[in-house]
């Protein structure tokens, strides 16, 4: 079921992010405006340092900005306390980092129950069974996180990020740290699943071929956004 | 509100199991379980060697509790202990004389019935100072057993009759031993005779008007006595007394009091070491739970629920670890037993369910103590951690992370040490011994900076680790220094301290004392010492005096509430004088007097001063014959009553006391064979009184002994302890040396070489914290000999070759057996993981 395509679910306004160094005050974002509609992608490009991962991290509520305002769907991200952009996270955010963040400690089907646990979800261990077989990990349920290649570590991380049925779905250079050819594949597999549940994607990349799969890039320099350029149609 | 919690604690449950099965907290929950089972083997053990103490004690005194009054004890007194399943034994005790042929002589009679004692046996020999066997009788009627000086003053033999008011008896024994004439009695003057009570009333003797002390020994379970004293205690009417172990003998006294503290040392060092294992455990499971926080936080749980997860997660495994750890104390206390009871005669009752909590509550409080600070910390994680790590970091090792955790490990440190005192200075020796450690092993990583160029190439690498880090390089030397300090402690010092005890009752202690020596006897009997190729004894000036006033005050029994001071102040005091004070006395303040000193002085024992309220400078003013004798106290004295040598409460400086009629005391030591020189002794001074202590001062000994034993393996526990704080100290950093390892190893460093360096480094590490463990160690044993246990000490230098040699070697040896995955780890994984 996709709803109607131009409905923006994240709004940013007047968003600014300065914090103090020794040199003096460091401007990270300045006066950003923006609108992601549901369904999109959208892809943030930019230099090493241009501020696109605090960007990321702003939108998804994991930061909080200096000015300005965020809203998520319908809600004022930054009117909520910490709590309240966590149980907003829970409802309706997805994650995916480059460096996978599974919990070490855990199998690979236990960090996909997590965030459903997390959410006292009922049927939790079923779900994240057929989660994990959708992207191709039904054989590798309990084994540890050490004992996953980078690709199939990241292939949890996919399946633990839409076990929740994200509205939005942030992703941190999620070929950051692969190869190219698995790169590829966890690509796919990220589209493929975001068309089978709709959402909307925001990610942050250094990866072309990547953002060319996006419906849109959105590129930063020294904190400002300097275009946005549509690209092909997904 | 309720289905929140319920699934946040099935969600602490299933974290806690999958944490368990990935291994996070194999090293945490060992630590707990042994500290919990170290904690409660130890409780359940010093509570039987407790419990088994007092008993001994309580042969002393023939019962668990004697009632002592001047009338006839209530019948009600017996059915109440009836009622509570306690024994009992009624005797009347008085003096009388007793005659046979012309002679006749003041006697202590006692008339006992049968059981009697409850605790401990009389003993008796057939013939003068011949061998004695315990019996578990006492005098048929018609006949009784007489101490041994008896027979001399009335010139009678073993089957010889005398006359006890209207009635005769015939002598059957020589009563040898008495365990409750043992007790606060030792120097009652007159000769024992003693009797089947059925006869008392044949002989006439008493009447209203007669001086008669009627005692009830009863005995029982422990919680029966003491339910039974809580009983009839309020009731008790005037002139009657109730004594348990706590008032008897001070020699047995201070021996029990001696092995408390021992033993509470040693159980309470396990706690300190526990938590320490403890501390560094959890912190590093915390550490590595850091991301874990902020990933959880980012998929959408709250502060509030990932903190409640934490915490339920550390409750569950506190519980766990606590239960299994009591089942293994309790497991490890029999083993104990079995080991001690195979080499001593040494029955234990069974002991109280009071360990279990103690050891529950100790792993659950240690732990919460030191986990809860950074658990506090996980709520502030923030989940911005999971896109830049370095955010969120627990705080390095600071005083608000440890600071909760000490609080409580003091608290349970004095808990466990029952006595604030004993606590207080191992508190203040550990608290001293760490900023030692610290300032030392500073100052000592200095120096090796400057000495490392002449160093070989790996040594070099390994030192020159530890200087690149001094933080967290005098973090350790403190751990394997604490660690190294309560081993050299509890070896070398310990082994000090129970040999100073042991020779605070030297094989040749005095077991004979005479009394009743006249002063024209003192010459004579000196002569007769060296005659028979003895050492003369010292002879001590006696008088009998009682105390009217303290500073112009007259003073009452009743002015007094404790039951101490009400006594003493009943009774007549020994006074003496001397020159000079006794070697074994030690003055704790004022002035011993010079011999220039015109003005009379006192000299008190400092715990009767502090039972009657003495100060210095006061005047004390005693009755003698009817006159008034009055003197400053000018200096207050401790007095080592365990010693057996002879002491007194008050000492008169010379001149004070010498008009008055005096006897004199001494006491001296007889070999067991040499007994007929007592015999020889007696006919040559025949009104000296002899007094054996020879069985009191063997049940001193025995004390001393099984708790030396007890303290042993007690010992056993604190070293599995020390080495778990060691290896737990060794295993906190493993992770960071990982890392280290492998960009080394990824930069082309070989492995041969790491593990080199690792050595260097860990060997560098022991022998420092060897070093100033053994400083630390010196310091806290003189420290608890001088001031705790009121023993010599004598430096020893053992202390430094084992902790500096032992310290480099074992640490050494232990640090690269912990970190030997560390060279072995394969770089890609540890690169992948981080």
């Amino acid at each position: 079921m996709v709803e109607n395509i131009s409905r923006p679910v994240v709004r940013v306004q007047g968003l600014s992010k300065r914090v103090m160094s020794p040199e003096g005050e460091l401007v990270l974002l300045r006066d950003l405006n923006l609108e992601i509609n549901n369904g999109e992608a959208v892809a943030i490009v930019g230099a090493s340092g241009s501020g696109k991962s605090t960007l990321l991290g702003i939108l998804a509520g994991l930061d909080v900005p200096t000015e300005g305002k965020v809203w998520l769907d319908n809600d004022e991200l930054f009117a909520l306390d910490e709590d309240g952009r966590a149980a907003l996270r829970q409802s309706m955010v997805g994650f995916i980092f480059q460096s996978f963040q599974l919990l070490p400690n855990l199998t690979a089907l236990e960090n996909v129950m997590l965030p459903l646990e997390l959410a006292g979800a009922a049927q939790v261990e079923p779900q994240a069974r057929e989660m994990l077989a959708r992207v191709g990990l039904a054989e590798r349920l309990h084994h540890y996180p050490k004992q996953l290649s980078g690709g199939e570590q990241q292939r949890v991380a996919i399946a633990r990020a839409f076990v929740v049925r994200p509205k939005i779905l942030f992703a941190d250079e999620p070929t950051g740290n692969l190869d190219s050819t698995t790169g590829e594949r966890i690509i796919e597999l990220l589209f493929e699943m975001n068309r089978e549940q709709g959402a909307t994607i925001v990610l942050v990349t250094h990866d072309d071929a990547l953002a060319r799969r996006c419906s849109r890039s959105l590129r930063i320099d020294a904190g400002q956004l300097v275009a946005q350029p549509l690209t092909e149609a997904l | 509100m309720s289905r929140q919690l319920a699934a946040t604690v099935r969600m602490s449950w299933r974290m806690l199991r999958r944490d368990w099965r990935a291994g996070e907290l194999r090293v945490l929950s060992l630590a707990l379980v042994i500290a919990v089972a170290s904690v409660t083997s130890v409780g359940f053990f010093t509570d039987r060697v407790r419990l088994a103490l007092e008993n001994q004690a309580n042969t002393l005194l023939g019962g668990d509790l004697v009632i002592i009054s001047d009338s006839v004890l209530p019948a009600q007194l017996s059915s109440d202990a009836t009622a509570l399943g306690l024994q009992y034994s009624t005797s009347v005790e008085f003096p009388s004389m007793v005659m046979s042929g012309d002679r006749s002589q003041l006697s202590s009679v006692k008339a006992v019935e049968h059981p009697y004692p409850l605790h401990g046996e009389l003993r008796i020999a057939s013939e003068r100072f011949a061998p004695d066997r315990g019996v578990a009788s006492v005098p048929v009627p018609g006949t009784v057993w007489v101490d041994v000086q008896l027979l001399d003053q009335l010139a009678v033999n073993v089957g010889d009759r005398l006359m006890l008011g209207e009635a005769e008896f015939s002598i059957v024994a020589i009563l040898t031993h008495e365990p409750a004439r043992a007790s606060g009695q030792l120097f009652s003057i007159a000769p024992r005779v003693l009797l089947n009570l059925e006869d008392l009333e044949r002989t006439a003797l008493i009447t209203p008007a007669s001086r008669v002390r009627h005692r009830m020994l009863f005995a029982g379970d422990v919680t029966a006595v003491a339910a039974f004293r809580a009983l009839v205690e309020p009731d008790l009417q005037a002139g009657e007394r109730i004594e348990g172990i706590e008032e008897a003998r001070p020699e047995v006294r201070s021996a029990l009091d001696r092995a408390r503290r021992f033993l509470g040392l040693a159980a309470m060092v396990s706690v300190l070491l526990a938590g320490v294992a403890v501390a560094t455990s959890s912190q590093r499971f915390i550490r590595r739970h850091l991301d874990s926080c902020a990933v959880m936080r980012c998929v959408g749980g709250s502060q509030q629920q990932i903190l409640s997860i934490f915490m339920l997660q550390m409750l569950w495994l506190g519980l766990l670890a606590g239960a299994v750890g009591c089942l293994i104390g309790f497991a490890a206390q029999y083993v104990l037993v079995e080991i001690v009871g195979s080499l001593a005669d040494f029955a234990l009752p069974t002991p109280s369910m009071l360990p279990v909590l103690f050891g529950l509550l100790t792993g659950l409080v240690t732990q919460f103590g030191f986990a809860l600070p950074p658990l506090l910390h996980l709520k502030n994680v923030p989940s911005l951690r999971v896109l830049r790590r370095e955010l969120g970091a627990l705080p390095t090792r600071s005083l608000s992370t440890y600071g909760l955790g000490f609080v409580v490990l003091a608290a349970l440190i004095v808990w466990q040490a029952g006595d604030l005192k004993l606590g207080f200075y191992v508190l203040a020796g550990i608290v001293g011994a760490l900023v030692l450690l610290a300032g030392v092993a500073f100052l000592l990583l200095k120096g090796l900076a400057a000495f490392r160029h002449h160093l070989f190439a790996e040594w070099r690498f390994g030192v020159t680790h530890l200087i690149r880090r001094p933080l967290s390089s005098v973090a350790q030397v403190i751990a394997f220094g604490l660690g190294i300090m309560v081993l050299l402690l509890f070896s070398v010092i310990r082994d000090d301290l129970l040999q100073a005890w042991g020779n605070s009752l030297p094989a040749d202690a005095p077991n004979r004392f005479l009394i009743n020596i006249q002063p024209d006897q003192v010459a004579p009997l000196t002569a007769f010492f060296e005659a028979e190729g003895i050492t003369a004894p010292d002879l001590f000036p006696m008088i009998r005096a009682r105390l009217l006033e303290i500073n112009g005050e007259s003073v009452l029994p009743n002015n007094y509430e404790n039951a101490r001071a009400q006594r003493l102040m009943e009774r007549q005091f020994n006074l003496s004088w001397a020159e000079d004070m006794q070697t074994d006395n030690r003055l704790t303040s004022g002035q011993w007097w010079s011999a220039s000193d015109e003005e009379p002085q006192f000299s008190v024992e400092e715990g009767l001063a502090k039972t009657l309220g003495i100060a210095i400078g006061e005047t004390l003013t005693f009755t003698i014959e009817g006159q008034r004798v009055s003197a400053k106290v000018t200096s207050l004295r401790s007095v080592e009553w365990d010693s057996f040598r002879a002491n007194f409460f008050v000492i008169a400086s010379p001149g004070l006391l010498e008009p008055f009629p005096a006897s004199y005391m001494t006491g001296f030591y007889l070999p067991a064979a040499e007994y007929q020189i007592l015999d020889k002794m007696v006919r040559q001074f025949p009104n000296i009184t002899v007094i054996d202590i020879a069985a009191v001062m063997a049940q001193v000994r025995r004390i001393i002994e099984r708790v030396t034993l007890a303290v042993e393996y007690v010992f056993l526990f604190t070293l599995i302890a020390g080495l778990l704080v060691m290896y737990s100290a060794i295993y906190a950093t493993l992770d960071e040396r990982i890392r280290e390892s492998v960009i080394l190893r990824t930069l082309g460093a070989g492995r041969r070489r790491l593990l080199n360096a690792v050595i260097a480094e860990f060997i560098t590490l022991g022998a420092l914290a060897g070093m100033v463990a053994a400083l630390a160690a010196s310091l806290l044993g003189y420290l608890l000999a001088t001031h705790l246990f009121q023993l010599e000490y004598h430096f020893n230098g053992w202390v430094w070759g084992l902790g500096i040699i032992g310290g480099g070697v074992g640490i050494g040896l232990a640090g690269v057996l912990g970190t030997r995955k560390v060279v072995n780890y394969p770089p890609m994984q540890a690169l992948r993981e981080s």
